[in-house]
């Protein structure tokens, strides 16, 4: 079903997190949420799933605004995967776990009825964890975790799924089986994302939340382009669609010289590749970006040559040549970014 | 070491039942089982498909093992294979998602009704043999008989002297015993889910050191003090006010966050403990003595006409909480997960806390400051059937009661003619298995 942000303003022990953002996720849609550490992402999940209420705006989760709704009526629609989850460590079985996810569904007087078990095991045969249903939650590996605690919100048969983080801390293998997890459940998903790879193959919508606003949206392509990369992420790197159809980021050899880069990065391999990116530029995971790209400093003393490598390889295709202007990175040309005042 | 003893070894690894205790294990196994080594592959062939397929799967990782560790895993392996349990764990998994064979503990799982019905025939018998033994032992059979007599008004008349003893003195004493176990289990279940710290016990908002304060107060100061309040009052209003206090103190804007509230328990109690050791200072001998045994706890001086209100509080509490079982599991996943599941946690914290604090409060207040009881019986029932909350809090209630009731028996046949305060005796068991505890908990390594 729909989801629909319009014109949130959260607003936390009176700083203001969110500032007028809105987005929009169609039925089946996955939309991925992507942007530096402490831009908002986490707390637009709150304000979704209904932990933390928005000073302004309004979140519609299938035409109703899950602030007006009862807390159990709001939880029947959206099911949460959060990091909080993770570390649970009490005694639960992964059926017991599974079968937290139909606590909305219930009162205080509720007994699970043949529709609970139902949904239950359907989640887990969806999860691909009937094998584990009897084991202790606490026993379970990273990747397994995760897939118990992906079925627990199937359980909850919502409209909308939100994930945060899902795939952190996990082995490769383990992220990929999750993407074809969430892929596979077919519900509207808003998920939280800090490798950018992941989100470009996983996301059909990306969201870029920067300093409290939305940054950039739209297509995955349309969304992470090397100004975006750069102002936002802080990040020398370009995104480009294979010849096997999977978008995949590149970073440059040296992806934090952006002080100095005023080129943006194009092509480091060949378009035509049929393999995915070798050894110069492996698609590593997102580096936790350190700052936001107003403090990145401006001249960062890397030796020029490895930047001059990458950006030789984009030949002139670049108009914006710009000197390197002290403080303040260039303003990028498609949305309202702010110059930030704090971090 | 062959290839095929390597390979029965890595089968046998795969422990289906590690989470049963050890005894069952034994009694679950014939015991000739320690097979010489060449026969164990055709054992193997023999294994649920399930099994079979572990074991191809992680054929080639074979490595040696010590012999005592696969003779160990042998049982478990062979638990499951005569169990019906297994049906369903031969399911293929979906060929998209391959997840490999079961492995690491599980929980097996009794049916709450049938066990919750075993335990409470348990404490029944409990009660009765605890009823009966004493100065003047009693049959169990003329204790039935007193007590049917005056619970139907049917069957005949007692010895009036025995009847004197098993229906005004120790039947009152028993029964509080077990309204006070369970209590103080429920409370402990309560509150370790609550503040989501498994060091937690029905004390640890304050309570106890409130309660002290109070009874301690009416104890030296010849109760004039307090407007002649009896000490369970005085002890009742000392907890409320101290929990109170942790209570406004560990809240911020009507939200109570656990770790706050856990800190401001702990120094609002060596505050109230701060009083009470200074009364304890001023007091006579003879008061302190009577003091040390009320911080100690007891239910020696249990009469009926106290039980109507105790066993209102606790049976009423017990069963309330018992419905909020959901809420407390979900609590369980982290405050934000429950939250997305539909749980307004604030609410369901001040509720708990309210609810079991009253609880507690008024537990203390009739047998004053029993420590151990609602720390360790939280967790061994957690340990035996798990965290569910659905069960965890009908179960530890019942074993709660039925450790209080042998404890108390203890403590007036230990050293008899004298008692012991039952703070000492649950002490004396308690530390020695939280230790154990501690120790044999896996989840606590990691922190």
């Amino acid at each position: 079903m729909k989801l629909t942000v319009d014109g949130l303003h959260v607003v936390l022990d009176h700083q203001p997190i969110l500032r007028d953002v809105s987005l929009e996720a169609q039925q089946g849609d996955i939309v991925g949420l992507i942007g530096p550490n402490g831009s908002g992402k986490s707390t637009l999940l709150r304000a979704v799933y209904r932990s933390l209420r928005p000073a302004r705006g309004v979140v519609r989760v299938a035409g109703d605004d899950v602030w007006k709704l009862p807390a159990r009526a709001a939880a029947r629609r959206t099911a949460a995967v959060l990091q909080d989850s993770a570390g649970t460590a009490v005694g639960l079985c992964v059926k017991e776990i599974v079968a937290l996810g139909r606590t909305p569904h219930h009162g205080l007087l509720g007994r699970d009825g043949a529709d609970d078990h139902r949904a239950v095991e359907e989640a887990l045969d969806a999860c691909g964890a009937r094998t584990l249903e009897d084991r202790d939650f606490a026993s379970l590996s990273g990747g397994e975790r995760q897939r118990v605690l992906l079925a627990r919100a199937l359980a909850q048969r919502p409209k909308l799924l939100v994930l945060d983080e899902l795939t952190n801390h996990l082995d490769i293998r383990a992220r990929f089986e999750l993407l074809d997890l969430i892929r596979g459940t077919g519900t509207t998903t808003l998920a939280v994302l800090h490798d950018l790879d992941l989100a470009a193959r996983l996301c059909d919508h990306l969201v870029v939340l920067n300093e409290g606003t939305v940054a950039a949206a739209g297509p995955v392509l349309d969304v992470l382009t090397t100004e975006v990369l750069r102002e936002v992420f802080g990040v020398q790197a370009v995104a480009e669609r294979h010849a096997d159809g999977v978008i995949r980021i590149t970073y440059g050899a040296n992806p934090l010289a952006i002080g100095r880069a005023t080129e943006p990065l194009t092509s480091a391999v060949p378009r035509s590749a049929p393999a995915p990116a070798t050894p110069p530029a492996p698609t590593t995971p997102a580096p936790t970006t350190p700052a936001a790209p107003s403090t990145v400093p401006p001249a960062v003393p890397h030796p020029a040559p490895s930047v001059a490598a990458v950006a030789s390889a984009s030949a002139a295709a670049s108009p914006s040549a710009s000197p390197p202007s002290s403080a303040e990175p260039p303003t990028p040309p498609p949305t309202e970014h702010e110059a930030p005042a704090l971090g | 070491m062959s290839a095929h003893t390597s390979a029965w070894q890595r089968t046998a690894r795969t422990p289906l039942v590690s989470r049963l205790p050890p005894l069952s294990h034994a009694l679950a196994v014939p015991f000739p089982f320690a097979l010489p080594r060449g026969l164990a592959p055709r054992r193997a062939a023999a294994l649920p498909r399930g099994l079979a397929r572990a074991r191809k799967a992680t054929l080639s990782r074979g490595l040696a093992r010590a012999r005592g560790r696969v003779l160990l895993r042998v049982f478990a392996a062979r638990t499951a294979d005569t169990s019906p349990a297994p049906a369903k764990e031969q399911r293929p998994p979906p060929p998209s998602h391959p997840v490999k064979g079961p492995r690491g503990p599980r929980i097996v799982k009794i049916p709450t009704a049938p066990l919750l019905v075993a335990l409470l025939a348990v404490l029944a018998a409990t009660m009765m043999v605890a009823v009966s033994i004493g100065a003047v032992t009693i049959p169990v059979a003329d204790v039935w008989q007193i007590v049917w007599h005056h619970l139907t008004g049917s069957g005949s008349a007692a010895d009036p002297a025995l009847d004197q003893i098993v229906w005004n003195f120790r039947t009152p004493r028993v029964v509080l015993a077990a309204l006070v176990g369970a209590g103080l289990a429920v409370s402990g279940v309560v509150l370790q889910a609550v503040v989501a710290n498994p060091l937690a016990d029905p004390y640890v908002l304050g309570v106890s050191s409130g309660a002290s304060l109070g009874a301690v107060m009416v104890i030296t100061m010849a109760g004039g003090a307090l407007g002649g309040l009896g000490v369970s009052a005085a002890a009742f209003a000392g907890a409320m006010i101290a929990v109170a206090l942790v209570f406004v103190l560990g809240q911020t804007r009507g939200r109570v966050a656990p770790t706050r509230l856990v800190l401001s328990g702990v120094a609002v109690g060596y505050l109230f403990l701060a009083g009470t050791s200074y009364l304890q200072l001023q007091a006579t001998p003879t008061e302190l003595r009577s003091v040390m045994f009320w911080m100690l706890g007891s239910v020696a001086g249990a009469k009926w006409n106290q039980l109507g209100l105790v066993s209102t509080v606790v049976i009423g509490s017990t069963l309330f909480l018992a419905l909020f079982g959901r809420q407390l599991n979900a609590l369980l996943a982290g405050d934000e997960s429950a939250t997305a599941l539909g749980v307004d946690v604030h609410r369901l914290r001040a509720v708990l806390l309210v609810l079991s604090s009253l609880l507690t409060g008024t537990v203390i207040a009739v047998a004053g400051g029993i420590g151990f009881v609602g720390l360790m019986i939280p967790h061994l029932v957690r340990l035996a059937v798990g965290a569910d909350h659905r069960r965890l809090l009908p179960l530890a209630a019942v074993v709660g009661s039925i450790y209080l009731v042998v404890v108390d028996l203890l403590s007036r046949t230990v050293n008899r003619p004298n008692e012991l305060p039952l703070g000492i005796l649950t002490a004396l068991f308690g530390a020695p298995f939280f230790l154990w505890l501690l120790r044999r908990n896996r989840s606590l390594d990691a922190g």
